[in-house]
């Protein structure tokens, strides 16, 4: 294991959280398609294979074979960039979670910090998208979904570095190794913050606004189709996927500190778990304006988020 | 107007700076426009500062077309004015047929029209409530919405064999007698009607992100919805206690015990609510009706081309959006001279552009929606 990881390994490690990504929406789309259904009185996909578990093999099968269409008034060649831009962070991020304990595919000392600052760079390539479409609707979805981004990441932080506190420590795997049980109660209010933060930061119901199917019919990626608008797709769901098993591993010590295979699943289990109630959110609830998004961040999270600090630096200076 | 707009231009905002405006073409493909209407938004920032809805892509002529059609011939074309709710469309041009040529109706006939008619306002309400609650975001509301409203919509289908364009309502009555055992079944429908409007009303109404969106959003005060000519739930939300039911009783409504739902605010919210009130009356008369409702005739036997005589006759009735109206000239022949339809949908659209500038862009589609049009019966 070593602490700087050769060009090499990044370039496996990476094309691994790819391909996680790709799994995870395959599964994710049909599995929000099922609850969503069961929440609305339905049934869901059932025709393509058992369970309708291949309908959305079908739909990126359509989807990679249609037409992947510019428009005439875009700025092409950023057009065409931004959906990588978009989804080459949330793979990244990927690489530093410790997915067996005391493992990560990329071990750095300020692993906590590169998983909360990487993503970031997703918000350029959702801006970039919106504003290189020259379409009122996906500029304006582009420019909130800037805005959005940026507030949220500031409850977000400030809830991991509770956690930080806590273990001493910035470095995802040892702070995995160093969780103990009565951390679950000692940050429940910051994993509370942490999980309405990564909601909106993925741009998800009920902070859909970028996209706000209803008011900008698909904001950002309202001129995208085939391919491209399938990778923004995978960008949803892959970071849905990490940002739940960035709070398994965080909050819950990867699954509950077991070493080992175990552990493993269940730390896959605590992520499945968290995504659905993600799901079930978006299902729920009416999606919020911008400006009570905005009020919502600044004056109810990042308030808690604070006084989740005081009462983790209590507990530091007591232990 | 253009379909092009020019979509960016500097001008002299309230305040007297300069603002970039951006000019958004919401329609008239656009999915919360319930349909084919176009709203042109200038924005500053999120903030609307102008608003012109333009209408006309559903103009079918159908006042025009009625003038070249006998008088039965014209109650499939009323059927295509307001789709979510042709039963009214039928009942106001019967109503107004039946005062013209001077045909009675057996009583059976006005309690089955009634029976009918209330079903037709809890069915569109629900398109109205589902709708505008998709606009916010809420789809599961918009499926529970829907859940009801396909309930009603199939007793409609036991009842004349069409699901939305129903040609049911005929001068001189209904075009078929109730099937054996659609009562009892109305019957069983409405015992569970009660709670599941209940259950909707704590589903989105009562969830603190709804109640955030739509409260203090597009509020219309009693007096603009009175000189605007705004009626149905959208004035009633206002606080302007007007219901024809009431206020002009016609057919056999002055036999029913029900109260008229009046809000305070006049916001979106209390225009969304005073929709969850009304199916509950709208219950209430059903099952009065059921109750009393009489034998006899269903229809009077008229013959196949009516000839009013020469005149004018103009009658109107409640309908889901409001007071609908029709105005119909004769010249003593078998075909209109001339029709008219006062439409609820047209007039509470008129308000749109005073409700929403201060608002946001995304609290145009909230009052757009509440204010629930229908394009069929706005262009007509």
């Amino acid at each position: 294991m070593s602490s700087v990881a050769p060009f090499g390994w990044g370039m496996v490690a990476g094309l691994g959280a790819g391909l996680i990504i790709a799994l995870a929406a395959l599964i994710g789309v049909w599995w929000e398609r099922k609850v969503s259904a069961r929440v609305q009185l339905r049934l869901g996909p059932q025709q393509a294979g058992p369970y309708g578990l291949l309908q959305t093999l079908a739909d990126t099968l359509k989807l990679v074979l249609k037409e992947d269409i510019t428009p005439a008034r875009a700025d092409r060649r950023m057009f065409r960039m931004a959906p990588f831009l978009a989804f080459v962070p949330v793979a990244t991020s990927m690489i530093v979670l410790p997915v067996v304990k005391g493992w990560a595919p990329l071990q750095i000392a300020s692993g906590a910090l590169f998983f909360l600052a990487v993503p970031g760079i997703a918000a350029a390539g959702i801006l970039l998208a919106g504003w290189s479409s020259r379409n009122t609707y996906a500029t304006i979805g582009g420019i909130r979904g800037a805005a959005q981004m940026v507030s949220y990441e500031l409850p977000r932080t400030l809830s991991v570095l509770a956690l930080c506190i806590l273990g001493g420590t910035l470095n995802v795997v040892t702070l995995q190794e160093s969780w103990r049980w009565w951390w679950v109660l000692a940050t429940a209010l910051g994993f509370l913050v942490y999980f309405i933060a990564s909601i909106a930061e993925l741009n998800r119901g009920p902070f859909d606004l970028p996209e706000a199917e209803s008011e900008l019919v698909a904001g950002f990626f309202a001129d995208y189709s085939g391919i491209r608008w399938a990778v923004f797709m995978m960008v949803e769901y892959g970071g849905m996927v990490a940002a739940s098993a960035f709070a398994a591993i965080a909050f819950f010590g990867g699954g509950f500190g077991i070493p080992g295979v175990a552990g493993t699943f269940l730390l896959i289990v605590i992520t499945c778990v968290l995504a659905t109630v993600m799901i079930w959110a978006k299902w729920t609830f009416p999606r919020m304006r911008p400006d009570q998004l905005m009020s919502f961040a600044w004056k109810v999270l990042t308030p808690m988020a604070l006084v989740q600090l005081a009462i983790v630096g209590v507990i530091a200076a007591w232990l | 107007m253009p379909l092009q707009v020019e979509e960016r231009r500097d001008v002299i905002g309230a305040d007297g700076r300069l603002v970039e405006e951006l000019v958004v073409n919401v329609g008239p493909s656009h999915p919360s426009t319930h349909g084919v209407g176009r709203v042109i938004v200038h924005l500053d920032g999120e903030v609307v500062t102008k608003v012109e809805p333009v209408i006309g892509y559903l103009h079918r002529g159908i006042e025009k077309m009625a003038e070249n059609r006998t008088y039965l011939q014209v109650v499939p074309l009323t059927d295509r004015l307001d789709y979510v709710g042709s039963m009214y469309a039928n009942w106001a041009y019967c109503r107004t047929l039946e005062r013209l040529a001077d045909i009675a109706v057996p009583e059976r006939a006005e309690y089955i029209r009634v029976i009918v008619c209330e079903l037709q306002r809890i069915a569109s309400h629900m398109m109205g409530l589902g709708a505008s609650a998709a606009d916010t975001g809420a789809f599961t509301m918009f499926v529970y919405c829907f859940d009801l409203r396909e309930r009603i919509i199939e007793f409609f289908e036991t009842l004349c064999g069409s699901r939305l364009t129903y040609n049911y309502v005929r001068p001189g009555g209904v075009s078929f007698d109730l099937p054996e055992g659609w009562l009892e079944d109305v019957s069983a429908f409405l015992e569970t009607v009660d709670a599941k409007l209940v259950e909707m009303d704590q589903l989105f109404f009562g969830n603190v992100i709804a109640r955030g969106r739509m409260k203090g959003i597009g509020v219309l005060s009693a007096e603009d919805a009175v000189a605007w000519g705004i009626t149905g739930p959208s004035a009633r939300a206002s606080g302007v206690n007007w219901d024809l039911r009431k206020h002009d009783p016609y057919s056999v409504y002055p036999l029913f015990d029900f109260d008229v739902v009046v809000g305070d605010n006049g916001d979106s919210y209390d225009r969304g609510r005073t929709k969850i009130f009304e199916c509950h009356e709208s219950a209430k008369i059903i099952r009065q009706a059921i109750a009393k409702i009489p034998g006899g005739k269903f229809k009077t036997p008229l013959p196949r081309l009516i000839a009013p005589p020469a005149g004018d006759a103009y009658d109107h009735i409640e309908s889901a959006r409001g007071t609908l109206g029709v105005y119909l000239v004769s010249d003593g022949s078998v075909r209109p001279y001339r029709m008219h339809v006062r439409s609820p949908a047209f007039c509470n659209l008129a308000i749109l552009p005073r409700l929403v500038p201060g608002h946001t862009l995304s609290d145009l589609i909230v009052v757009l929606g509440s204010l629930d049009p229908v394009f069929g019966e706005v262009d007509r």
